[in-house]
């Protein structure tokens, strides 16, 4: 009778941790559902973008010196007189850093008779990798359009700079005390809040950079594709690419011609994490059952062996 | 470590009787040798001097890392922002880890008794290995002072970081609650004991669950760069459980090569219990490690399929993919295989200790050597690489600490 008590109060027990393993897993559970509308986010109305048009840019930078004064960044090196084309350190290798949120490289390609500038900067993209690899959600994207960075939460753990399949963060190494994400805001704080372009847009003499809403610069750059068909490849680079960006580009030529990354995945980032994600709550609820069961198992295997052995040695005794 | 076996006294291996407790505590750290000859056996062991070398550079390059920001001691590359100090110590040391979680689960889930002399040097390298992956990452971490953020001030759950972060400290904590035991035998406390002996059961399904899970993020973690890492090196649907599969062999094997290792060089700490049955527990530490390694060669496999890459194999990351496979689980299996059936202890060690190279050459080639394949590679500054000796030596200062004076190599005599 007692022996059946305290079975009792052990499954009691059992039954209360059931509850709350039951609990936890709901709750995992609720915030996929939280966020189902997630599945079917394709940005906000208001998003701003900027579209870049190779064929109208002719290396001369400005866009950088802007970026560098609005910015209070050291102003970019290497010579920027005379609208001449870049020396060859300048070609090609440059990427954004802690030091410059965008640069311009030129690349050459056999299907032009021009060399060609490519302008870099954070692309923001409707859903960014950055931010959905961020522990601390240290990225903000704003309804502007913008993808921002708050350095008061970052721990330095560099997720972001993994994650961003542009590799447009960087990351301030020469610092013990002020180490901290670098990378371009969209001038949000100082000009897009305001619903202002950002200053390289403005710098830009060639009118190769239009500021608008990505909507309208999609059809900007379809008109462009259909009015003048020989003069552009028939794609926009960022349409489509890591589930779309602010950013967007029209070619001469295919964009790995122009120092483009083509092998970025259409879906944004985040699709093949999921995979992962859903994971983790079937493993926090059907583990503890499946363990605790294996463990009842071999327990009661164990006392069914150590009894058979014992019979068996007394059956040994018996025949001798 | 001859000279010490003959001095050290019995009674650091049971309560002796007398004295203020505080004194016996003392004369147990000091393994009930006089100051004098402490030290004189200190300085008579050359590992001390080789350790104490490193020290020498390691510290000053610390304090330049604390000072200078991580420029200082390392390439600070934008394009490889996981450097030699992530890719070993973190991706490398957690799965050579895993030997906590493994053991407590044979021998408290499905009581495999025969495991049990083992069992604490599997928690201990647990526990060891996770603590200096988390001092690897606070060498690291831009700003180590926030390593509690994602815990109190700023949370972004939907993040694979956040689960590794959260889950890394659960299970040290949990860890640490494994090895009160064995603490609490050396320093007397029998009520902390009994208390943590209750929770076993639950500690060790949560160590199964945590484990499960970080191991498994820390390969979901690369899942973020689908189109950086070598397309051989990544597959999304399958990272996470490439990642954890073979962190089981890894953590048995590391196993096997530290209980060889220390039955090399402090056989004197050991019992019977220990030294008597090491070499049958390698074989079926082996035994279990070959499963694990035949699944995992299997399930690379099917990832290769599913991603239709079979022609990748034949290009020259084809070719380096294959010889880290090979060298580092198609051979120890076989090592293992013939080891196990013909009860080649020696060989099955040497085995173990390819499978543990193979795995951090495996971690590395992620997070380096195939990351950003098509820029440049990077070569770590000499300096990082001697920051990771320096951490590395702290490692096996506190592990040889451990082992010379909990009971984990030896039961407690009361």
């Amino acid at each position: 009778m007692k022996e059946e008590t305290r079975r009792g109060t052990t499954f009691t027990r059992r039954s209360l941790l059931k509850g709350m393993v039951a609990a936890v897993a709901t709750a995992i559970s609720m915030r996929p559902s939280r966020d189902s509308s997630a599945h079917d986010f394709h940005g906000y109305d208001s998003n701003r973008g900027v579209l870049v048009d190779l064929t109208r840019c002719i290396g001369c930078r400005s866009c950088e010196v802007a970026c560098s004064q609005e910015h209070g960044l050291a102003p970019p090196d290497g010579m920027l007189e005379n609208y001449q084309p870049l020396e060859p350190q300048y070609r090609e290798t440059r990427r954004p850093d802690h030091q410059a949120f965008t640069v311009v490289n030129q690349y050459q390609s056999p299907l032009y008779d021009h060399p060609l500038f490519k302008k870099t900067q954070c692309n923001h993209c409707l859903e960014p990798a950055c931010l959905t690899a961020c522990f601390v959600n240290a990225y903000t994207k704003t309804p502007e359009g913008a993808v921002i960075y708050n350095e008061s939460v970052c721990v330095g753990c560099r997720t972001c700079m993994v994650a961003c399949p542009f590799s447009i963060p960087a990351f301030r190494y020469d610092s013990a005390f002020d180490a901290q994400i670098m990378k371009c805001n969209f001038c949000f704080d100082t000009r897009l809040s305001k619903g202002r372009p950002p200053a390289c847009v403005e710098a830009c003499p060639m009118e190769a950079l239009t500021f608008g809403y990505r909507d309208e610069l999609l059809k900007i750059a379809r008109k462009r594709l259909r009015d003048l068909p020989g003069r552009y490849h028939r794609e926009i680079y960022g349409e489509f690419e890591a589930g779309g960006t602010s950013w967007l580009y029209l070619s001469p030529v295919p964009f790995e011609e122009a120092g483009f990354d083509t092998r970025v995945p259409r879906q944004p980032i985040l699709h093949f994490v999921k995979d992962f994600l859903a994971v983790v709550p079937m493993v926090l609820t059907i583990w503890p059952g499946l363990f605790a069961g294996i463990y009842l198992l071999a327990k009661s295997n164990k006392t069914a062996d150590n009894t058979t052995s014992k019979e068996d040695k007394s059956d040994e005794t018996i025949e001798r | 470590m001859k000279p010490l076996s003959g001095n050290v006294t019995d009674s650091i291996g049971r309560h002796t009787v007398g004295g203020a407790s505080s004194q016996r505590l003392l004369d147990k750290v000091f393994l009930g040798l006089s100051r004098r000859d402490y030290l004189s056996q200190f300085l008579a062991n050359p590992v001390n001097w080789a350790l104490s070398l490193i020290l020498a550079i390691g510290i000053p390059l610390l304090c330049q890392r604390y000072l200078f920001g991580l420029q200082a001691i390392s390439h600070g590359s934008q394009d490889y922002p996981w450097g030699v100090l992530l890719g070993f110590g973190l991706f490398g040391m957690v799965p050579l880890s895993a030997s906590g979680f493994l053991l407590s689960t044979t021998v408290e889930i499905f009581q495999r008794d025969d495991f049990r002399p083992i069992e604490r040097l599997a928690l201990l390298n647990g526990l060891l290995g996770y603590f200096f992956a988390v001092v690897f990452l606070l060498v690291d971490l831009g700003m180590p002072w926030r390593l509690t953020y994602p815990m109190v001030v700023s949370f972004g759950p939907a993040a694979v970081l956040f689960l590794v972060a959260w889950h890394v400290a659960t299970y040290l904590s949990v860890q640490i609650a494994e090895m009160v035991p064995a603490v609490s035998e050396w320093a007397d406390w029998p009520g902390l004991k009994r208390f943590v002996k209750k929770l076993t059961l639950g500690l060790t399904i949560a160590g199964i669950i945590l484990s499960t899970l970080h191991q498994g993020a820390l390969g979901a973690l690369f899942c973020y760069a689908p189109a950086k890492i070598h397309p051989l090196w990544i597959a999304p649907e399958f990272q996470w459980l490439h990642f954890f599969v073979s962190s089981i062999f890894a953590g048995l094997c590391m196993v096997i090569v530290v209980s060889w290792l220390v039955r090399k060089t402090m056989a004197w700490r050991c019992d019977h219990r220990f030294l008597d049955t090491l070499d049958e527990i390698t074989l079926g530490l082996a035994k279990g490690a070959a499963m694990a390694m035949i699944t995992y060669l299997v399930i690379k496999i099917v990832a290769i399929a599913h991603d239709q890459e079979w022609l990748l194999l034949i290009s020259g990351w084809g070719l380096y993919y294959l010889l880290e496979l090979g060298l580092g689980t198609l051979v120890p299996l076989i090592i293992f295989a013939y080891g196990v059936r013909h009860r080649r202890v020696t060989m099955v060690r040497w085995g173990a200790l390819l499978a543990v190279a193979g795995i951090v050459w495996n971690r590395l080639n992620t997070v380096l050597i195939c990351y950003n394949y098509r820029l440049h590679q990077e070569i770590p500054y000499w300096k990082e690489l001697w920051v990771v000796l320096t951490v590395l030596s702290f490692y096996f200062i506190v592990y040889r600490f451990f082992l010379y004076r909990i009971p984990v190599l030896f039961e407690w005599r009361d």
